[in-house]
Order: structure tokens, then C-alpha cells, then sequence
């Protein structure tokens, strides 16, 4: 236990890179610790650095399993369930699959004109961007293992039961169809094609993503220490009977990945901000996002349309009161 | 030789596009490299990750960012 501990310190929350830096702030830049900027600059460090380790280790072993579901697969393997459990395994899958939802159109495209109940796509597609090994690696090392177990899980729940209300709903006829070419035979990958697959993901999302990162950075670090508390608690705080649907309003027009969210929840956590209403914000940010939505409007119209926007709205709000209810 | 780059435009796609016309001009090869925004298009041709690499009309690869030296090989394989 005592060992376990250690590792998960030394692993996962890298308390070894919190003491490298608070010697580099301290002993290299000169700066207190205590003082307001001394703190500043040891957490956009130490959270950068953090994340950018955390980052690559965790794609690559991720892009590894995932060389193993391409989406011709995940569309065969959906294909032959029947049901309810199609909105399970839709959600399941879309955890192991690309990060980039711009990839996630042209396989929203492809599982619906090959016929997949357009539930089971939504499904997928909800849990996608949201859901997957790597923000629950990166949820674990920054908030623990429970609170990374509840977003995965909740994140879960929402894109069956979201996949499941859209095809009660039938409004199949919203979708853009395509004519699509008949699948090729998968190629069969090597131990090599799967590393040379795996160092090519991390330095593509990398390369993305790094901005992103520095920018969520720099919020949480203004939010950690320059922000008055008093204006975040008022705004986000327990007393506010509006807190969650503010922080989902605010996440919308942001467009990132669950990276460039951790370090502001993380700051929003460490100023007091309940559970539910950080999952709110991130769930928000990574899933309903102007961006996104604007891209998934080119294949998805109408009533459909504003019925996914609706549900993920709601469904986003309603996990947010849950989780404060509950007080987890 | 007809070269397509598919996909819907976001940075991936842009990088292939610069692969390839470096490929192209180092093996000094006439080839048309046309851009296939349109995700019907890219369906037709049964392609579900981008970016995407067509040449002569078959799908070469799929889903990542090749580098020039690839494709040299794949547009000399194809001729």
C-alpha cells in the first residue's frame, strides 16, 4: 500500500517535477514561493511540463490499442449487435478512437450510410471526443482516481442515453447521406507499423494540442493566483444556484481538448468550485463546442441537429446538479 | 498522374498536401494534386479517417500524414 502510494505520487501526480521546479523558482529565479508571481510561474511550469510528460506517454500507449480498431472494424463490430447494447458498445468504442474531431465526421458519415442506426453513431460520436483512455490517465494524475472513474463514467452514461433518445426521436432523415465505396480488406500491421503509427500520433496531436495547453496554462495560472477568489465563487461558487449552467454556457465557445482544460479545472478545484460544476465546464468544452458543432452541421440537419445540441445541453447541466447534489 | 489529398481542410491535410507536392517535384513527375474538400466525395471513396491520399484513383493511405519520402515510393510504385 505504502509502495503503491509512492508510485502513484511519483507517477501520476509527478510530486518529483513539483519539487524540481519549486527548487528552480526558489533557488534559480530567486523568487519566494509564497510570493503571488513565484507561484504563478511554478505552476504554469510545473502544469506544462506535466502535462507535455503526461501527453506523451499517454498517446502512444493509446494509439498503440487503437491501431487495433480502425474505424472499419468499429463499424463491423457495431454492426453486428443488436439493441440497446449497440449504444453501449458505441460508446465503449468511441473510447478508443481518434482525438481529432475532424476526423470524426468522416466516420459519422461512413457508419451511418452503411447503415447503422444513426443512435448508435451519436452514441459514438458523443463519447469520442469526451471519453477515453487518455483524459482518464490525465484526469487520475491531476484530480484522482475517483474523480476520473465518475467522469468516464457519467461521460459514458450521457452519450448511451443521448444515442438512445435520438432514435426514439427518428429523425433519420436529417442525416446527409452518402454514397460510399464498399470497405477494403483491413491491412494487416505490424509490431513496427504500430509503433512507427503510435510516435507519428503523438507528434500529430503534440503539435495540435500545444497551445492549447500553454493557454489553459495561463488561464489556471491567472485563475490560481491573480483572479480574486470572492469573483470566482460568486460566479461558480455552491451559493450560486446558477453555477452550472454558467460554467456550460462559458465552456461552448471554447474548442479544446480535454488537455488544455485540466490545468483551469484543476485551479477552479483548488479555489473551491464544486465537482459537478467543473465536470460541467470540461464536459462542455470538449463536446459542445461552436467549432465542432459547426463541423457536424455540414452532416447533420434540422430537427436532428438541434435535438443533439439540446440533449447534450441538458444532459451537460444535469450531470453538473447531480454531481453538486451529491456533493462527491 | 492524378494525385487527390482528402480531407476536410484542417492542418493534417494541409501537411500531406506539402508532402506530396514536395514528392512530386522531386521526382519530377507530371501529376495534377487536387484538393477534395467535400465529404460526400470523400465518403465515394470509401475513406473514414483523414487525411487522405488517392493516387489514380485508388486509395493509397489513409488516416496519417505520410512524409515525402512515402510518397515518392507509392507514386513510383504506381507508374
Amino acid at each position: 500500500m505504502v509502495f503503491f502510494q509512492w508510485m502513484n505520487d511519483q507517477l501520476f501526480k509527478m510530486t518529483w517535477l513539483y519539487d524540481l521546479v519549486e527548487w528552480l523558482v526558489e533557488g534559480v529565479f530567486g523568487l519566494s514561493m509564497s510570493s503571488r508571481i513565484g507561484e504563478s510561474v511554478h505552476f504554469f511550469i510545473y502544469d506544462t511540463v506535466k502535462i507535455f510528460i503526461l501527453l506523451t506517454a499517454v498517446i502512444f500507449f493509446i494509439s498503440y490499442i487503437q491501431s487495433y480498431f480502425p474505424p472499419e472494424r468499429t463499424k463491423r463490430l457495431l454492426g453486428n449487435v443488436k439493441g440497446f447494447l449497440g449504444y453501449v458498445i458505441g460508446a465503449l468504442l468511441g473510447t478508443l478512437t481518434p482525438f481529432c474531431s475532424c476526423s470524426s465526421i468522416p466516420i459519422f458519415i461512413g457508419f451511418t450510410s452503411s447503415g447503422l442506426p444513426v443512435g448508435v453513431t451519436f452514441s459514438f460520436l458523443i463519447s469520442s471526443p469526451m471519453v477515453d483512455l487518455a483524459s482518464f490517465i490525465m484526469l487520475m494524475s491531476f484530480f484522482g482516481l475517483k474523480f476520473s472513474v465518475i467522469y468516464v463514467v457519467v461521460g459514458l452514461i450521457l452519450a448511451v442515453v443521448g444515442g438512445y433518445i435520438i432514435d426514439r426521436l427518428d429523425l433519420g432523415r436529417d442525416v446527409v447521406r452518402y454514397e460510399t465505396a464498399s470497405d477494403k480488406p483491413l491491412d494487416e500491421l505490424t509490431l513496427k507499423d504500430r509503433i512507427d503509427f503510435s510516435i507519428q500520433q503523438v507528434k500529430e496531436i503534440f503539435q495540435r494540442v500545444w497551445l492549447y495547453v500553454l493557454g489553459g496554462v495561463f488561464i489556471g495560472a491567472l485563475i490560481h493566483n491573480w483572479i480574486p477568489e470572492s469573483l470566482i465563487t460568486s460566479i461558480l461558487g455552491e451559493d450560486n444556484p446558477f453555477a452550472v449552467v454558467i460554467a456550460t454556457v462559458i465552456g461552448m465557445p471554447i474548442y479544446a481538448d480535454i488537455f488544455g482544460t485540466l490545468p483551469i479545472a484543476e485551479a477552479l478545484i483548488a479555489k473551491g468550485v464544486s465537482v459537478g460544476t467543473i465536470l460541467s465546464f470540461m464536459m462542455s468544452v470538449v463536446a459542445l463546442s461552436l467549432p465542432s458543432l459547426i463541423m457536424l452541421s455540414k452532416v447533420v440537419k434540422g430537427k436532428l441537429m438541434v435535438a443533439f445540441v439540446f440533449i447534450m445541453f441538458v444532459g451537460i447541466i444535469l450531470i453538473g446538479y447531480l454531481f453538486n447534489f451529491l456533493n462527491v | 498522374m492524378n494525385i487527390k489529398i482528402l480531407g476536410p481542410g484542417c492542418k493534417n491535410c494541409k501537411k500531406l498536401m506539402e508532402n506530396t507536392e514536395e514528392a512530386v517535384r522531386d521526382l519530377n513527375v507530371e501529376a495534377t494534386i487536387e484538393k477534395v474538400e467535400d465529404y460526400g466525395e470523400i465518403a465515394r471513396l470509401g475513406v473514414l479517417k483523414t487525411p487522405g491520399l488517392v493516387i489514380d484513383g485508388d486509395v493509397v493511405s489513409e488516416g496519417k500524414v505520410i512524409a515525402a519520402k512515402s510518397i515518392k515510393k507509392l507514386i513510383v510504385d504506381k507508374r
